[in-house]
């Protein structure tokens, strides 16, 4: 009985990836086992070649440089998102809904006028930059544009809303007692934030925390647009490879190395979100009981 | 009652999704550039032929060639691709061998036109657009009139932090070739990893490579001098008359925007026909006119009118002076060196 | 209800937050005045692009389709991938099916672009909104799942177990006892999706069909880029904005009348 009510639950969903994720990806897999034709396209002939050369110093160097400001990007969403996902599923309940559609409704316009606009508010001849060189701040413009700073700020604003979303998911979760009692202690309320809410709400932090930093890593507008196509990262790569360079397995291969290494991170924080799970319940928090 | 009316709208959006899939016969689909065509052009062509035809846009030319290739063309009739785009569509075998005696308007292209070297007598292109690329700047912010590849890639200090550059990869790559006096089709890995030398080193000077937007940063003054193609440029001047256009002394490449019809047509004749329309001496003037490009055909661009080539000069560019220019040819195995090098210049 | 700081702090910062997502909606908001067609410089005011907009049916039509493909991939992701989440969550957990579920936020675009074109052609299938729809949803339900699964976890299944033996139906048990729990996941993540879908670039355009009718917004958007993205873009974006602007007021103040 279970395990068939378990099966129908399931069965859309697997039933779904298995052939518009499963079987198109065996295709791109094939492809990155041969190699690449002159002109594009695929010469069929099998070679390791791609795999091989996906290890050189230039792509592991992509790599961990874009690991480092997708990580940046995510930590900076986090700090930003939690508080506010926390002030909205605290508000009253009849504008929660408001509240939240009110964060996701800039993001109905268009990534690329949104980026646009932040080029006019940067640039060196900008808003930001004329606004304080008239009030006397600064005498010079600061560079704020075309460097790593603009770039983990454009991914950070496109993305802040996502982790809004997962978090208020997971924090609404926490029945009002819980949240109310963090404002009622007081003195102690930032211990029973840190012992208590936090670790039930680690679920809706890794989602968020996921939500960033694959969507931060396989971007490619906001390095060109903001970062001024000085800083190119993995998602750049593999579309150039794709489309610049015509090296379909070669871009193949990076995409499944990509996906691996991604798993293999999520894995480790699979397990490292069981585990803190395991301390609440272990210091006597009813798992089941706030809600 | 809601969930009635969401169920309806839900109903109209599902049924409205699998109804626009279904084509009039013999209908043509072109795919090209948004702001490349004179909007009304399709509804004349239609209206004086009886062939109905449908616009689809893509973004650049590697997108349209990665979803031609991935999915055969099907679909589209007429691609709009740069010619060495279209010289690896046709080795590729996706785009259709053209039949001049249904082209009889290819009579009216410059004779340099008809014989380009990627494919002369026009089997499987037919140039729509032509230009080169070159320095594009604020006459008023440069201190003096730059003439060199070497202005840009080792400017005055004035200069520096005030230049963009094109990063895709075959204009950032001929930049560097041409400066120090090599071929813009050069896969020899010497000549292309000193032109790599060059170019790291330019990349100090910039404010940011830019190949959507220099012209918006010439006109706000943010940058002074641009890495610019020709008609680009011109959009940057029609807002400032300040900015001018220099083709650099040491030459530089030549690009040509074509007109190819796939294999996967169904509707060849059809396809060419459109192909001879745009190339009627009325319709190409109209489209020089609108989309501020020189146009490879004799007869039209002989009836522009002089005040517009005066406001943007180098449209009066001509056919001799662009074929002085080197023709960007496809690379064929030279393009993973080329993605390659740009990767680590833009990398450094 | 007391004003402790705490709440106080929250609120502050939830405001600063809206303010930082809106800066730049402003800015492009007075960009569609902008005189000139350049994208990021104001050279003066007008509102000729609007004018132009009204008679720009190709624009228009992209944002219909946008909005076509956003709410059908929406409805198919929200309903698997709440499903999906509910059937992984009642189980033991299973890194593989964790794995299989991961793996569609984590694939690049184009890799999964191409994957699926390549794909929709082998099987010599006929390409338009429907298969953009499809394509969306593979990502969808994975972000869905993902946001739905926050909501579960830690769920108390004895009181679905109980409602079963007094006798009610699955469905009807879900409909009274884990709806009302997950309903604000769900919202969450329908929210997620729609938002995803309606900007998506690259597979909606590799899985798009030729032609106009399956050109999305942001395809038409990407494809003015080589000859400018006129403040015509501005425009229709601030009209998006301002209405749905309008519609969330609305329905608050229905709210408070309800109330």
């Amino acid at each position: 009985m279970n395990l068939s009510r378990r099966t129908i639950l399931l069965a859309p969903g697997l039933g779904y990836l298995a052939l518009f994720l499963v079987l198109p990806c065996l295709i791109i897999f094939a492809y990155s086992l041969f190699e690449r034709g002159t002109y594009g396209g695929i010469d069929y002939t099998l070679t390791a070649g791609n795999y091989l050369r996906a290890g050189s110093s230039l792509f592991a160097r992509i790599f961990l440089d874009s690991v480092r400001i997708a990580g940046t990007a995510t930590l900076v969403a986090l700090l930003i998102g939690y508080p506010a996902a926390y002030a909205i599923a605290a508000a009253p309940r009849n504008r929660q809904m408001a509240l939240l559609v009110l964060v996701m409704l800039p993001f109905w316009s268009n990534y690329l006028i949104r980026t646009y606009a932040w080029i006019v508010l940067l640039n060196n001849e900008g808003l930001i930059n004329r606004g304080l060189e008239s009030m006397g701040v600064i005498q010079e413009p600061l560079p704020l544009l075309y460097n790593e700073f603009a770039v983990v700020l454009g991914l950070v604003y496109n993305y802040v809303p996502f982790v809004i979303l997962a978090l208020y998911s997971s924090i609404s979760r926490l029945g009002p007692e819980l949240r109310e009692a963090s404002f009622d202690l007081g003195g102690s309320s930032w211990t029973t934030f840190r012992r208590v809410t936090l670790p039930l709400t680690v679920p809706g932090i890794a989602a968020g925390a996921v939500f960033v930093f694959v969507l931060s890593i396989g971007n490619f507008v906001t390095p060109d647009l903001l970062g001024g196509g000085q800083r190119p990262m993995l998602g750049n790569l593999i579309y150039s490879q794709y489309l610049s360079a015509r090296d379909w397995p070669m871009g193949s291969a990076l995409g499944f190395i990509l996906v691996l290494i991604m798993l293999a991170l999520l894995f480790g924080q699979a397990v490292f979100a069981h585990r803190a799970a395991g301390e609440v319940e272990a210091r006597g928090v009813p798992a089941g009981a706030p809600r | 009652m809601r969930a009635g009316l969401l169920r309806a709208a839900a109903l109209a959006c599902v049924m409205s999704a699998f109804g626009g899939t279904a084509f009039a016969e013999g209908k043509i689909v072109i795919s090209n550039w948004d702001g490349y065509m004179p909007p009304e052009l399709l509804e004349a062509f239609t209206k004086e032929t009886g062939i109905a035809a449908e616009m689809s846009v893509h973004a650049t030319n590697e997108e349209i060639m990665g979803k031609v290739t991935a999915g055969g063309g099907q679909g589209y009739d007429v691609l709009f691709v740069s010619s060495p785009f279209a010289e690896a569509l046709k080795k590729l075998d996706l785009i259709a061998e053209l039949d001049p005696a249904k082209i009889p308007n290819l009579a009216n292209l410059y004779p340099e036109a008809r014989n380009l070297s990627y494919d002369p007598g026009n089997h499987f292109s037919v140039p729509y657009a032509w230009g080169t690329t070159g320095l594009c700047y604020r006459s008023d912010l440069v201190a003096a009139e730059p003439t060199s590849w070497m202005d840009m890639l080792k400017p005055a200090d004035a200069l520096k932090g005030k230049i963009t550059m094109l990063k895709t990869d075959r204009w950032l790559m001929a930049a560097g070739l041409k400066a120090l006096g090599y071929s813009v089709n050069s896969v020899d890995e010497a000549e292309v990893g000193k032109a790599k030398e060059l170019l790291t080193e330019a990349k100090k000077s910039l404010l940011a490579y830019d190949d959507t937007t220099f012209y918006s940063k010439l006109v706000s003054g943010e940058a002074s001098l641009v890495h610019a193609w020709d008609g680009w440029c011109n959009y940057g001047i029609a807002e400032n008359a300040a900015i001018k256009f220099v083709v650099p002394k040491e030459g530089s490449d030549m690009w040509v925007d074509t007109m190819t019809v796939t294999k996967a047509s169904e509707n060849k004749d059809g396809a060419m026909a459109f192909i001879n329309y745009v190339l009627r001496p009325d319709v190409h003037a109209w489209v020089a006119n609108n989309i501020l490009y020189k146009v490879p055909n004799q007869k039209a661009m002989e009836t522009l009118d002089p005040a517009l080539i005066a406001q943007y000069p180098n449209i009066g560019m001509s056919p001799a002076d662009l074929m002085k220019q080197e023709q960007l040819r496809d690379l064929g195995d030279g393009q993973k060196l080329y993605t390659q090098t740009v990767t680590e210049i833009t990398f450094q | 209800m007391r004003t402790d700081p705490i709440r106080l702090w929250l609120n502050a910062h939830l405001g600063l937050v809206y303010v930082f997502l809106y800066v730049p909606i402003l800015v492009l908001i007075v960009l569609s005045f902008n005189k000139s067609g350049l994208p990021t410089t104001w050279t003066g005011f007008s509102t000729e692009w609007y004018g132009k907009l009204a008679g720009n049916p190709k624009i228009l039509a992209a944002a219909g389709n946008s909005l076509i493909v956003a709410v059908a991939s929406t409805l198919i992701s929200t309903f698997i991938g709440t499903l999906l989440a509910m059937g992984m969550e009642e189980g033991k957990p299973n890194p593989y099916l964790d794995a299989l579920v991961a793996a569609p936020m984590i694939i690049p675009d184009i890799v999964l672009a191409i994957a699926l074109l390549s794909f929709y052609t082998l099987l010599n299938m006929s390409l338009g909104l429907q298969s953009i729809v499809l394509s969306h949803a593979v990502f969808n339900i994975a972000f869905v799942c993902t946001v739905v699964r926050t909501r579960l976890k830690n769920f108390d299944r004895s009181i679905v177990e109980a409602s079963i033996d007094l006798g009610a139906s699955e469905v009807t048990t879900f409909r009274r006892v884990t709806l009302p729990v997950i309903a604000p996941g769900v919202i969450a993540a329908a929210l997620l999706s729609f938002t995803l879908s309606i900007d998506e670039f690259i597979i909606a355009y590799f899985t798009a069909g030729a032609g106009q009718g399956s050109t999305t917004f942001p395809m038409q958007i990407y494809a003015m880029i080589r000859f400018g993205v006129t403040p015509e873009i501005n425009a229709i974006a601030t009209i998006v904005i301002g209405f749905s602007f309008l519609l969330v007021l609305l329905s608050q103040r229905l709210n408070r009348e309800a109330a």
